[in-house]
């Protein structure tokens, strides 16, 4: 990661990786690490709880929820126990930041689980982590030990009344996973299938108990926020979206790779300025926000900034911060095909929108590659993405259609240029 | 205040806080289709029919696993609903062997309902079904995956309910199935042959086994002499196939349908669960006397037979060595009848009409035959079944007269026919057990507390200083709770009835569908009112049953009875490989 570029802002989440070495603990604590959590612990709950919903932290999974508002639904909760997971299945196609933050600074995530497990009064937490990450999955397990070593997690942390442990799990690799309710079932040893919300996870999660789940990026943001202080955090990012954003850059580009960078950059600095824009000269045909449940956009929209709010005016989404590039040598409806192929095998196969609609739109787009679809196949992939994206059970099918709907939108003369001429096909009498 | 208010298709309605939108819709008289709802399982909220639009939202929620909130505005009927479900139900047909006209579920299938209801008339998109062998393994249950729609219900009620967990989704996305344990065919897992699964199922996915054309057959053969029995539940629950109230109590119709079907002799079960009461009272007084195994269980309910057989086989010395009263009438046909009647056994067929569909495999254990040749029952219809066949006859059930089951096997008591709810084996034993111990004539008949939904019921009676306490359970969870208080030791019962059933009989696998709770209540009721009905209301007090014991079997527990009535059971759980 070239520091001096401009763009890139290592200040929160990454001004540790690649200095320090992720296997040591003493490395961590020399460069600062686990100030934070003892900071923490001087204050109350809902003090620690107070700051993260000052700092306007968002969830960084995806949806962008308050992590603050789910801090204290939790925390107001009176059941036990309470349990806390880490998102870290990161299965979005096209999403490598996690992997990259665990791997190069696994005890600032374990650092924000262990004060988000003080603020809610947690004894046990959960790292679910997606089987592929063999690396992260024993740099993390070296970590909890030292973790412990060091009484920053087990019996008495910090010589105080606070007990917390963590473990680390992993599904079979089924990309549902992700979706939380689906990672829940998958935690308690079941097929990973959504539940039905409400009640979200913060009333009922693993074992039916109050749990709190956040993405790994999420909770590497807290030891920054509670050291610093939320003013400091928002002083980072734009008005309605605080701090930085990590970004997995992937596709048609120089210089792919994770970086950190503030909300407010554009798209179009992320793409050209950090990637270096697309090899070869070549063209941009399209740009995929968020992952394969994200938007398709053309080169004309890189002018957005990445903020919440803008792109949300726009109707897109960030999503857990993907951005792949795809240059003019390659076909919309051969793109789509590929996307709508990895969300025909991840399905749940739960509900009939998802299970049985992706399957038909595959073999419209199939007709549209072939030059064989009618004016009426366009209608009905439009009606039958609307009805998925509505009526889907969870997130899953009910965005798997987005990249259709967003290439009807800004690539509509793909579909209509492929529509065949009508004509009468008479039989031999 | 605990009411929410809100407007359904413009309508003012208040409801309680926590109610569904659907059941809120329902309460106003909106009706909302569903698939994969069922009034007594979880909300599942996966076949996503029951979509309605709420003011202010952009996905369109299923209504069965929303609740209302206050100041909701939603629509059940907009067009965006509508052309919304109309797609989600061509989804579903695309992948359904839609075969309407020659299925079993024809003009009885949910699915097929909510198709004609939201108006489909075309299917917009290509069937892509890949049509898959029927499994026909089972002596009892057919399970057609060419027309699973996903919904669940199955899964549900064989592992809450049934607590038997041999089906289970498996896959996913386009291909997920529903399907026996690791994909193996029914005969081949622990199954039960309960047939729960088939009462529940939208479609026919998973149904009986038909044997109609067996029994056809065999009246329409001029050289046979073809005999029928009823079980006690099916006079509760037949009037529902042909649109009658639930709970109509309709023996006398049954009869004589029965007869116009072109049946020789038309008897009653009811009167071999009297004489089951005999041989199972005595049993269970001898084993009291004698030191034998107790708590003594009842072995009249053939799923749950297979249940301890494959699930509890170290526990098969607590179970009465009593045949069924099926299968006790099959023998008695085939001997008793048989001879009296001057018939040769191949010129006799026995047919039994049942609420269930463990019965057509019990009928075929290879025990289950007085000379070794001949089965004691040649067929068996489930209610279901027997209300195909009179259609088929052109038989219009509600207008038939009431008429009278046949000499010798159809004089029968109040207690025979509660056999058919769960809690009557023991009610009609307890009448029985305690005028033989006490001498003394028992007042008050009723046992209230072994009555009912209850899963797990007791009772206590005092028998001349003998206290005797008994357990009733119902549904295959709650035996494996009673079983598990068994192994530990914890039991301390002295005789307990388990019916394989939510509800007993009435609720069994073969009865008409959309069975609930709500109409297992009925049936129930409808039970007891026939009890009442009947002048006579102990087994042992039949004088049928006095007659046979005179005239053929000479005491209970005798040695005739051992030949014919009584049985023996073997462990048939499915071994892991090693």
């Amino acid at each position: 990661m070239s520091a001096e570029n401009r763009f890139l802002k290592n200040i929160v989440l990454t001004k540790r990786c690649e200095k320090i070495n992720p296997e040591s603990i003493e490395s961590y604590v020399n460069a600062g690490g686990y100030e934070a959590l003892k900071k923490a612990v001087t204050m109350e709950p809902q003090q620690v709880v107070d700051e993260v919903k000052a700092s306007a932290l968002r969830g960084r999974g995806g949806a962008g929820f308050p992590t603050g508002i789910k801090m204290e639904a939790v925390l107001k909760t009176e059941v036990f126990p309470k349990y806390l997971v880490c998102n870290a299945d990161e299965g979005e196609p096209g999403n490598f930041k996690d992997k990259f933050l665990m791997e190069n600074d696994p005890h600032q995530l374990l650092e924000g689980m262990i004060i988000c497990a003080y603020a809610m009064g947690m004894e046990k937490g959960y790292i679910y982590i997606r089987g592929e990450y063999i690396e992260p999955i024993r740099i993390l397990k070296k970590a909890i030990k030292h973790a412990r070593g060091k009484g920053f997690l087990g019996k008495g942390i910090l010589k105080k009344d606070f007990s917390f442990d963590i473990e680390v799990r992993s599904g079979a690799g089924s990309y549902i996973c992700g979706e939380e309710f689906a990672l829940v079932e998958s935690l308690e040893g079941k097929a990973g299938r959504p539940r039905n919300k409400p009640p979200y996870p913060t009333i009922s999660g693993i074992y039916n108990k109050p749990t709190q789940i956040n993405n790994v990026e999420t909770f590497s943001n807290i030891p920054f926020i509670i050291l610093e202080g939320a003013e400091s955090f928002k002083g980072i990012g734009t008005k309605s979206s605080s701090g930085t954003r990590l970004i997995s850059l992937s596709g048609n580009v120089l210089k792919r790779g994770v970086y950190e960078v503030e909300f407010g950059i554009t798209l179009k600095q992320i793409v050209y300025d950090i990637g270096g824009g697309v090899p070869g000269g070549r063209k941009i045909k399209m740009v995929q926000l968020g992952g394969a449940s994200g938007p398709l956009i053309p080169e004309t929209m890189l002018d957005l900034e990445l903020d919440y709010d803008r792109l949300s005016e726009n109707n897109l989404t960030i999503g857990s911060g993907a951005v792949i590039v795809i240059d003019e040598r390659y076909d919309v409806i051969e793109i789509l095909r590929l996307i709508m192929k990895f969300f025909k095998h991840e399905s749940c196969g739960k509900c009939t929108p998802c299970r049985e609609g992706i399957r038909q739109i595959l073999r419209i787009l199939y007709k549209f590659g072939s030059n064989s679809a009618t004016q009426n196949d366009l209608k009905l992939l439009r009606t039958l993405s609307n009805v998925m994206s509505e009526t889907a059970f969870c997130g899953l099918g009910q965005a798997a259609p987005t990249a259709l709907f967003t290439t009807m939108e800004y690539f509509a003369h793909e579909y209509t240029s492929r529509i065949k001429k009508p004509g009468v096909i008479l039989k031999a009498v | 205040m605990n009411r929410v208010n809100l407007t359904i298709n413009g309508k003012q309605v208040s409801v309680l806080k926590g109610t569904s939108i659907l059941n809120a819709a329902r309460e106003a008289g909106i009706e909302i289709p569903t698939l994969c709802y069922h009034p007594d399982q979880f909300v599942k909220a996966n076949c996503r029919v029951c979509i309605v639009e709420v003011e202010g939202r952009k996905e369109l929620p299923s209504s069965c696993s929303t609740e209302v909130e206050e100041g909701m505005a939603l629509w059940t009927n907009s067009r965006r609903v509508l052309e919304a479900r109309k797609v989600i139900i061509e989804l579903l047909l695309a992948n359904h062997d839609a075969d309407c006209l020659m299925c079993h579920r024809n003009l009885n299938c949910e699915l097929q309902k909510i198709a004609n209801q939201a108006g489909v008339r075309i299917n917009r998109f290509e069937n892509v079904l890949e049509m898959q062998e029927v499994d026909i393994s089972s002596p009892s249950i057919v399970r057609n995956p060419n027309k699973c729609v996903k919904c669940g219900r199955c899964v549900e009620i064989c592992n809450e309910i049934q607590g038997v967990n041999i089906i289970e989704k498996i896959g996913r996305s386009g291909e997920i199935e529903v399907l026996p344990t690791f994909g193996r065919y029914l005969s081949d897992v622990a199954c039960t042959c309960c047939g729960q699964c088939s009462t529940v199922c939208p479609v026919a996915a998973i149904y009986e086994k038909e044997e109609i054309e067996k029994v056809w057959e065999a009246v329409n053969d001029p050289g046979k002499h073809v005999i029928v029995q009823t079980a006690p539940a099916v006079r509760v629950s037949i009037g529902e196939e042909f649109g009658m109230e639930p709970g109509s109590i309709v023996t006398g119709k049954l009869v004589c349908a029965l007869r116009r079907l072109g049946f020789d002799k038309v008897f009653d079960t009811d009167f071999t669960a009297d004489l089951t009461i005999v041989e199972e009272g005595n049993e269970l007084l001898s084993r009291i006397k004698n030191g034998g195994v107790l708590p003594m269980i009842t072995s009249c309910s053939p799923g749950w037979v297979n249940f301890i057989e494959q699930y509890y086989p170290e526990l098969l010395d607590h179970v009465s060595t009593c045949k069924s009263p099926q299968q006790m009438f099959g023998a008695l046909a085939k001997s008793y009848y048989l001879d009296k009647m001057n018939l040769k056994p191949e010129d006799l067929f026995v047919v039994s009409i049942m609420p269930c569909t463990a019965k057509k495999y019990e009928a075929l254990r290879e025990e289950m035959s007085v000379d070794g040749v001949h089965r004691d029952v040649d067929a068996v219809l489930t209610t279901r079944e027997l209300g195909r066949m009179l259609k088929q006859a052109g038989i219009d059930f509600d207008k038939l007269p009431e008429e009278k089951y046949d000499d010798p096997f159809g004089i029968t008591t109040g207690a025979g026919v509660i056999f058919g709810a769960s809690g009557g084996v023991m009610e009609a034993a307890l009448r029985t057990v305690y005028e033989v111990v006490t001498g003394k004539n028992l007042k008050r008949m009723e046992f209230h507390t072994i009555r009912g939904l209850e899963g797990i019921k007791e009772a206590e009676v005092d028998l001349k200083g003998l206290t005797v306490k008994v357990a009733v359970a119902h549904s295959l969870s709650n035996a494996r709770r009673i079983m598990e208080l068994i192994r530990s030791g914890k039991a301390d019962y002295h005789f307990i009835e388990v019916m394989c059933c939510p509800g007993g009989c009435i609720g069994g696998g073969g009865q008409p569908y959309e069975t609930t709770n709500e109409l297992r209540m009925k049936r129930i009721q409808a039970t007891y009112q026939a009890d009442t009905d009947l002048p006579i209301r102990k087994s042992h007090e039949s004088p049928a049953v006095k007659a046979l014991y005179e005239e053929y079997l000479i005491e209970p527990l005798g040695e005739k009875s051992h030949k014919l009535l009584h049985t023996h059971y073997r462990d048939r759980s499915i071994k892991r490989a090693q």
